[in-house]
C-alpha cells in the first residue's frame, strides 16, 4: 500500500507516472459530459434520450474516479447526494405523471401541461427524460461506488 | 436453402441464443454464467430490432419538409402527409400515399427498456457474486456447494 | 354497495394508475428515509392505502364490469391500457392485502433479521416488489407485463438475498433464482416478440381479436405460445422448472418468504390464465395440445413428486416450499382440463392457497423469531410453549390438507367435481393421493408439536414464550380467513366462476 502522506501520483523523483492519463482525462471529462447533454436534448430529433445520456454522463464521472482515485471522486460527487439523486429522478418522472393527474387528464397524459396540446407533449417528454437522466446517472455512479468500495485500491507499485 | 440465407438475421439470433443458454448451463463460474445470460439477452434484442427493419426504409426519424425541389411542372418531389409540429417545423409522415418509407420505431423503444432491465439484472447478479466471494472466498459453484454441504445435511446453520 | 358512494370520483376513475404509481414513487422516497421506524410507517401507510384502493376497485368492478384505463390518454391499441375485469380484480385485492399483512408482520421480524442500516432499503425493495406485482396484474399490454414482471422479480432477488444476515445460503439461493428467473423472463419476452411479429400489436385484447381472425395464426403464433408458457412456467414454479423455489423460500427473511409464497407465483399463474384463455383460445389445436399434455402432465407429475419430496425434508421451510410446488400442480391441473368449472376451481385454489401458505409461513417465521428453530424435530412441545402460534399453524395446515370447513377443502372439492365431470377419473385419484401425502407431512409436524413434551435446554424445560402481537395478528387473520372461506364460500366461489366465465365464455 502506498504511503498516505505521499502526494498522490508522485514517485521518488517528483515525477508523476500517470501524467499523460491525467492531462488527457482533465481535457476529456468535460467534453464527455457536454456530449451527454447533447445526446439528452437531441433525443427528440435523433437517437438519444435519457438512458443513453445518463450512461454517458455517468461514464465521465467513472473516468474521473478511475484516473484520480475513488476518494477524490467521492469528494466531488458525495455518495449521499447520489442517493438523493436516485430518488429525485424517480420523483421527477412520477411527479410529472401525478401533475398530469391533477391537471385533469389521465396519468402521464402530457397534453394538459400547456395550452397547446402539442407543446404540452413536448414539455412532458422533456420533464420525464430529465427524470430518466438523473436516475440513470446516479444509479450508474452508485453501482460503481458500491463495487469500487469493496476492494482495496490498487497501489501505485502494482500498476 | 436460399430462403435460409435471406433470413440470416434469425440464424444469428438462434446461434447467439443457444450459445448464451449453453454458457449459463455449462459454466461453473458465477461470472461466466452472468456473461452467458448477457449473451442470451443480447440475442433477444437482435431479434426485436431486426424485425423492425422495413426493406428500403429510412431510420424512424421524421424527415423535415424543406421543399426538396420541384420538377419542371412544379410538383414537389417528395409527397406525403405533412404534420406541423410545435415551433412551426413541418415533417413528412409515413402512411399510404407517402413517398417516405420509415422503419418501425416501436421495437427500438421496447429494446431500450429491455436493455435497461438487462443492465439492472446484471448489476444485481454481480453484486451477489461479490457478496458470495466475500462469504465463501470462492466463486466456483461446485466449491460453494461443497462448502454448504454440512449446512444442507444438518438443515440448519448450527 | 353504499361504500362506493363515499369514495371520491377520481379514485374510481384513476384507480388502476394509482395502484401502479403510488408504490413506485413511495419506494424511491422510502429508500432515503433516515429512521427505520419512519420507513416502516411509510410502508404501512402505502400498503394500507393500496388495500383500500384495491377493495374499492374490485367492488366497482363487480358493479360496472370491465373497465379500461388509457394510460397517457392514448387509446389502445396505440397506447398502454390498464384493464380491471373479473379475472384480475381478486388477484389485485390479494396482492394488496398480503402486502399489508406482511408489513404488519415485518415490524418485529425485521428487527431480528435485517441490519438496522438496511431496513429502509428493505422496505423500499418490498414496495417495489408490490408495485411490480400490481402493475403486472392490472396491465393490458403484453410488453408492459414483461417490464413489471422484471421489476417485481429483480426486487425479489434483492429481498431474498437480504436473508444472508441470518443464513448465508440465501446468497447462492438468490443467485440461482436470478439466473433462472432472468431466463424465464427472457423466454417470455421472446414469446411476446413473436406475437408482435404475428399480430402487429402489443395490446392483449387486440391480439386476441387478430388471432381469432387468423384462426389460431401460423407457426409463429404456435412458437410464441410455447415460449410464453415456458417463460411463465418458470416464474410460477411448474415442475421441473421449480428448482429455484425451495432455496428462495427457505433462506429469505420470513416476511419475504410469506409475501412471495402468497403472491409471486399467483401473479404468474394469473398471467398464464390470461395468455392461455384470453389472448390465445383453447379452441386452437396447439393450445389444446399444450393444455392437455404439458400443463396437465407436468402439473400432475409436480403434484406427486413435490409432495413426496416435501415428506423427506428435515427443514420446515423447505418442506413448505415443496408443498407450494405441489399446490401449483393442482392449479395447473385445473387450468389444463379447460372447462369452466375446472378453471374456476383452479382459480379458486389460487386465491385459497395464497391465504393458506401465507399463514403457514408467517407461523413458522414466528417460531424462528422466538426460538430460532427450523428443523422438524425442534418442533417438540410447541403446542405448549407457543400455543397461539401453533394454533394458527394447525388451522392453516388442516386447510392445506383439505379438512372440511376450511378453504382447502372447498377448492379441492370443486377441482374433484370438475375433473369427475369431464371424466378424468385418474385426476381424481391423483388429487386424493396428494391429499394423503399432504396429511403425512403436515400431520408429522402436528404430532411432534402436540404430543411430545418441550425440550430440555441447559437443564430446564422450555417455558411458554409466545410470539409478539404484531406477528400473531396477521397469522391469525389468515388462519381465520381460510376457515371463513371454508364455511361461507359463496363469495369466493362466485368470484372464481365469474373469472372463469370471462375467460371461457368470451372464447
Amino acid at each position: 500500500m502506498s504511503n498516505p502522506e505521499e502526494k498522490l501520483g508522485v514517485d521518488e523523483f517528483g515525477r508523476d507516472p500517470h501524467v499523460l492519463l491525467r492531462v488527457i482525462a482533465k481535457f476529456l471529462i468535460p467534453l464527455i459530459a457536454l456530449f451527454a447533454f447533447y445526446v439528452q436534448f437531441h433525443g427528440d430529433y435523433g437517437p438519444g434520450g435519457g438512458f443513453q445520456a445518463g450512461v454517458i454522463l455517468a461514464a465521465s464521472v467513472i473516468l474521473y474516479a478511475l484516473i484520480f482515485g475513488l476518494a477524490e471522486a467521492k469528494k466531488a460527487f458525495p455518495p449521499r447526494l447520489i442517493r438523493y439523486g436516485m430518488t429525485l429522478g424517480v420523483i421527477l418522472y412520477g411527479g410529472t405523471g401525478v401533475v398530469n393527474l391533477i391537471l385533469g387528464g389521465e396519468f402521464l397524459n402530457y397534453s394538459n401541461l400547456a395550452s397547446d396540446s402539442i407543446a404540452g407533449q413536448h414539455y412532458g417528454i422533456l420533464a420525464v427524460e430529465l427524470g430518466v437522466l438523473v436516475t440513470v446517472t446516479t444509479v450508474m455512479i452508485a453501482i460503481f461506488y458500491a463495487f469500487g468500495s469493496r476492494q482495496p485500491e490498487t497501489s501505485d507499485e502494482d500498476w | 436453402m436460399s430462403d435460409l440465407f435471406l433470413q440470416y438475421n434469425y440464424i444469428i439470433v438462434i446461434i447467439l441464443m443457444m450459445t448464451g443458454l449453453y454458457i449459463v448451463f455449462a459454466s461453473r463460474n458465477l461470472i461466466k454464467k452472468l456473461a452467458g445470460l448477457s449473451v442470451f439477452q443480447t440475442s433477444v434484442f437482435l431479434l426485436y430490432i431486426t424485425i423492425g427493419k422495413v426493406s428500403g426504409g429510412q431510420p424512424p426519424i421524421l424527415i423535415e419538409d424543406k421543399g426538396y425541389g420541384a420538377d419542371k411542372d412544379g410538383h414537389a418531389l417528395l409527397e406525403g402527409t405533412i404534420q406541423t409540429a410545435a415551433g412551426g417545423a413541418s415533417y413528412i409522415l409515413p402512411g399510404p400515399g407517402s413517398d417516405v418509407l420509415y422503419s418501425n420505431p416501436l421495437p427500438h423503444v421496447l429494446i431500450l427498456t429491455a436493455i435497461v432491465v438487462g443492465v439492472a439484472t446484471l448489476s444485481i447478479g454481480l453484486a451477489l457474486t461479490v457478496r458470495i466471494r466475500e462469504v465463501y472466498r470462492t466463486i466456483e459453484e461446485d466449491e460453494i456447494e461443497a462448502a454448504d454441504f454440512i449446512y444442507n445435511l444438518e438443515g440448519t446453520a448450527d | 354497495m353504499s361504500f362506493l358512494e363515499f369514495v371520491p370520483d377520481w379514485l374510481l376513475a384513476h384507480g388502476p394508475a394509482f395502484l401502479m404509481a403510488l408504490p413506485l414513487i413511495m419506494a424511491a422516497i422510502t429508500a432515503i428515509l433516515p429512521n427505520k421506524r419512519v420507513a416502516w410507517t411509510s410502508t404501512f401507510i402505502v400498503t394500507a392505502i393500496l388495500t383500500v384502493t384495491a377493495f374499492t376497485i374490485a367492488l366497482y368492478n363487480a358493479e360496472v364490469g370491465t373497465t379500461i384505463y388509457k394510460m397517457g390518454g392514448w387509446a389502445p391499441p396505440h397506447g398502454i391500457s390498464l384493464v380491471i375485469d373479473a379475472l384480475n380484480a381478486p388477484v389485485v385485492v390479494l396482492i394488496a392485502l398480503m402486502s399489508l399483512i406482511t408489513v404488519i408482520y415485518a415490524l418485529p421480524a425485521t428487527v431480528a433479521e435485517i441490519k438496522p442500516n438496511k431496513r429502509a432499503p428493505f422496505y423500499a425493495a418490498f414496495l417495489l416488489c408490490t408495485a411490480g406485482l400490481l402493475g403486472m396484474t392490472v396491465t393490458g399490454d403484453a410488453f408492459n407485463v414483461f417490464v413489471f414482471l422484471e421489476v417485481s422479480s429483480i426486487s425479489t432477488y434483492v429481498l431474498v438475498a437480504m436473508g444472508a444476515a441470518r443464513d448465508r445460503r440465501a446468497l447462492s439461493a438468490a443467485y440461482n433464482y436470478l439466473i433462472l428467473g432472468s431466463i424465464g423472463a427472457t423466454f417470455f419476452v421472446i414469446g411476446v416478440g413473436f406475437l408482435y411479429m404475428e399480430t402487429g400489436t402489443l395490446n392483449m385484447a387486440d391480439m386476441a381479436r387478430i388471432l381469432a381472425d387468423l384462426d389460431g395464426g401460423s407457426r409463429v403464433a404456435k412458437i410464441a405460445f410455447g415460449f410464453i408458457v415456458i417463460g411463465l412456467g418458470l416464474k410460477l414454479a411448474m415442475f421441473p422448472l421449480h428448482t429455484w423455489l425451495p432455496g428462495a423460500y427457505a433462506y429469505s427473511p420470513t416476511p419475504v418468504a410469506a409475501f412471495l409464497a402468497s403472491t409471486a407465483t399467483k401473479a404468474a399463474l394469473y398471467l398464464l390464465l390470461r395468455f392461455t384463455f384470453f389472448v390465445f383460445d383453447p379452441s386452437y389445436s396447439y393450445v389444446a395440445d399444450v393444455l392437455m399434455f404439458v400443463l396437465v402432465g407436468l402439473g400432475v407429475v409436480g403434484m406427486i413428486f413435490a409432495s413426496l419430496q416435501a415428506i423427506f425434508q428435515t427443514d420446515v421451510r423447505r418442506m413448505l416450499a415443496y408443498s407450494s410446488v405441489a399446490q401449483v400442480g393442482y392449479m395447473l391441473l385445473g387450468i389444463g382440463i379447460a372447462t369452466t368449472a375446472s378453471v374456476a376451481a383452479g382459480y379458486l385454489h389460487l386465491l385459497n392457497h395464497a391465504i393458506i401458505k401465507g399463514g403457514l409461513f408467517l407461523a413458522i417465521g414466528a417460531m424462528w423469531y422466538r426460538f430460532g428453530i427450523t428443523r422438524t424435530e425442534d418442533f417438540r412441545g410447541l403446542g405448549k410453549t407457543m400455543p397461539l402460534t401453533m394454533g394458527a399453524f394447525t388451522v392453516s395446515g388442516l386447510s392445506l390438507i383439505g379438512v372440511p370447513f376450511t378453504a382447502g377443502f372447498v377448492s379441492k372439492v370443486n377441482l374433484t367435481f370438475a375433473a369427475a365431470d369431464s371424466g378424468w377419473w385418474w385426476a381424481v385419484a391423483v388429487i386424493m393421493v396428494t391429499s394423503i401425502l399432504a396429511l403425512i407431512y403436515i400431520g408429522r409436524l402436528l404430532l411432534v408439536a402436540y404430543f411430545q413434551s418441550p425440550p430440555v435446554v441447559n437443564g430446564e424445560v422450555v417455558v411458554r414464550n409466545e410470539a409478539p402481537i404484531a406477528m400473531l395478528l396477521p397469522m391469525w387473520t389468515l388462519a381465520l380467513a381460510s376457515v371463513f372461506v371454508g364455511i361461507w364460500s359463496d363469495t369466493m366461489v362466485g368470484m372464481a366462476i365469474r373469472a372463469a366465465e370471462l375467460l371461457l365464455g368470451a372464447g
